[in-house]
């Protein structure tokens, strides 16, 4: 193995674990905790899918972040608020809470800067799997993919963009009332 | 099915079983969506010729098409060779709608083109004229939007409108009162688990649920919540007269009348630019339409039976698809000034986002109530206890202050209006009746 290789094993390893407690905050409802994980000028993206003819797929399948309508395109006051209103008890549809479980694998340091050995910035590919349930029988699955781009803070490893693709066009779920 | 106890309109009764019944849902699609004018698409979706996109009307499937001459066409997506559904793309540009089946295929004007061996298989009897694609019987633009019926005998697109068109102006119409002018910028398609009609009616002027959104009251997500302002929008209606007004043909509308000489309030002030620019459009509004028009505001309306609107903030058009008693396919339009500055459209898309649909804050709520309010109304004892649409019965006055009939207080008397109608196209009403005889008049003199 390069050395090169081994730097960047040990940054997925590193992140992974990163991503890990993410996925433990936000499934044990420790939303504000969850929010310091985000950096101040966080992206955060979810396309809307198109089913779009053969060769079309660069130009067109996904909506594109910072144009039109998509499922999410926001920043961290907005993602701010959606905890907040969380908080409230009074948001009926999180209300009575939801239990999700967070499964994040296949995780891949795609590229980090200024290299893998001392990585301040990392763009992470990896899979998710959430479950939803809510109330009595209310089952969701949500499965798609993540691209971060992870950021070294003072504080530790900081999202500072994450792009959600969700494998939907129709989105077959009532709302998107959780993180991703 | 007897649909004059279903729909106890002096008793303010209606029966939960037009929510959640099966055999009702059928006769639905067959007596109201094949007649009633449906939403399909807006203009600025299929801008060039060879244009499409896919679209519905009540459960299937159709094509918005701007054919190679630019004329619009609404053809149902199913081949009429074995049905096949020729365009399973949601948008594009096309010349020709090729089946995957047996590769017959259409042109954008919907005739049949292409017949793999016909000179061997069907020469001398099969002719094409007669194998175009389905298409609507009447089609209608109006200020961008696009509208379809399947029923040749339907009055014609405005007459059905009615008086709704004053509020549905308001919707369609530049921020500065210039006509139409809007362009969708994307749409959201989800489904949820509950009777198309909960939706429907929500938007038709049920005001009444506001505290089910109490939750981004609180915290405030409006375009001024930086500057401190709670609630989920700007207050535009401040001080202003609220009205629910319905219609012979089972539209309705909650529009607010500002107070006389109505002054810009401020609005978007987390966005200076914004702000300036909205105050610009409210006073070209003003002068465009004169103090008296332009007091006109629109918050939701709901044109029968499933196109309904969201006047301002946000703004946008709700189509409420059928897929069975208990599951419907919602569509919901943005809507922008084509001709708005790229820094509104930026704030007004991202507020738009944050505000509606399955992951706006506000709209989760009314996902939540829909879905528990149908779940709760199909066990056979919940259906022999009627919904209660006792609200404000009575309080309207016909033709004041606006056409329509008139509630200055909260109302359900466009809820119940909107079922007298919709019990009339189940019972198949001649058109006079459901759109009310004056109308009908009123279009052939
Ligand atoms: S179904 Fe379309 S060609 Fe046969
Ligand atoms: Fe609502």
């Amino acid at each position: 193995m390069s050395a090169e290789d081994a730097a960047r094993r040990a940054l997925a390893a590193e992140l992974a674990e990163f991503l890990y407690l993410e996925a433990d905050l936000l499934d044990e409802r420790r939303f504000t905790e969850w929010l310091d994980l985000l950096a101040e000028d966080l992206i955060y993206f979810m396309p809307i899918r198109h089913n779009v003819k053969f060769g079309q797929h660069a130009a067109r399948e996904n909506t594109r972040q910072g144009e039109g309508i998509s499922w999410f395109d926001e920043d961290k006051w907005t993602l701010g608020k959606r905890v907040e209103q969380i908080l409230t008890g009074v948001h009926y549809a999180e209300e009575p809470l939801s239990r999700t479980a967070h499964l994040v694998t296949n995780i891949r340091v795609i590229s980090a800067t200024p290299s893998f050995a001392a990585a301040e910035t990392a763009e992470v590919s990896s899979r998710f799997l959430i479950q939803q349930n809510r109330v009595e029988y209310e089952t969701t699955q949500f499965v798609g993919r993540r691209r971060d781009i992870l950021r070294r803070e003072a504080a530790g490893w900081r999202i500072a963009r994450r792009e959600i693709i969700l494998e939907q066009n129709v989105l077959v779920a009532k709302n998107l009332s959780i993180f991703f | 099915m007897n649909l004059d106890t279903m729909i106890d309109l002096e008793g303010g009764r209606i029966s939960r079983e037009i929510f959640v019944s099966r055999d009702i849902f059928d006769r639905e699609q067959e007596q109201v969506f094949t007649r009633a004018w449906l939403f399909v698409g807006h203009e600025s979706q299929v801008p060039n010729p060879g244009d499409f996109f896919v679209s519905r009307m009540g459960t299937e499937s159709v094509i918005l098409c701007r054919d190679q001459a630019g004329a619009l066409h609404v053809f149902l997506n199913s081949c009429r060779h074995r049905g096949m559904k020729i365009c399973r793309y949601e948008q594009g540009n096309t010349s020709l709608f090729v089946c995957p089946y047996h590769s017959w295929s259409y042109t954008t004007d919907g005739k049949l083109q292409g017949v793999p061996l016909y000179r061997v298989l069907y020469e001398g009897t099969l002719n094409r004229d007669d194998w175009s694609l389905v298409e609507v019987a009447k089609l209608a633009t109006y200020k961008g939007t696009v509208w379809a019926t399947w029923d040749p005998q339907a009055p014609e697109f405005l007459t059905y409108l009615g008086d709704a068109v004053d509020h549905l102006d308001q919707v369609l119409d530049c921020r500065d009162g210039r006509p139409g002018g809007s362009e969708v910028i994307g749409v959201h398609k989800w489904i949820l688990p509950a009777n198309w009609k909960f939706a429907a009616e929500n938007f038709l002027g049920d005001t009444y649920h506001n505290p089910s959104h109490r939750s981004v009251d609180m915290i405030g997500i409006g375009p001024s919540a930086q500057r401190g302002a709670k609630g989920r929008r700007d207050n535009e209606y401040e001080g202003g007269q609220h009205v629910w007004v319905s219609f012979p043909a089972g539209h309705g509308v909650h529009s607010v009348l500002s107070r006389p000489d109505p002054e810009y309030g401020g609005s978007y002030q987390q966005y200076p630019e914004v702000d300036e620019y909205f105050r610009h459009c409210f006073e070209a509004r003003k002068q465009r339409l004169g103090t008296e028009r332009a007091r006109l505001l629109p918050f939701t309306g709901n044109l029968f039976p499933n196109a309904s609107y969201h006047g301002r903030q946000p703004r946008g058009i709700c189509v409420w698809h059928p897929h069975g008693a208990t599951e419907t396919e919602a569509w919901r339009f943005f809507l922008v000034d084509a001709d708005a500055p790229a820094s509104v459209k930026d704030v007004l898309r991202r507020f738009y986002m944050r505000y509606s649909g399955p992951a706006g804050m506000t709209e989760q709520d009314d996902m939540e109530n829909w879905l528990y309010a149908t779940a709760a109304s199909q066990g056979p004892i919940a259906r022999r206890h009627p919904f209660n649409y006792q609200q404000s019965i009575g309080a309207f006055r016909t033709g004041d202050p606006l056409p329509g009939d008139v509630s200055l207080q909260m109302t359900e008397q466009n809820a119940r209006n909107y079922y007298r109608v919709w019990r009339g196209y189940m019972q198949g009403d001649p058109w006079a009746a459901l759109i009310g005889a004056p109308a009908l008049r009123a279009a052939a003199e």
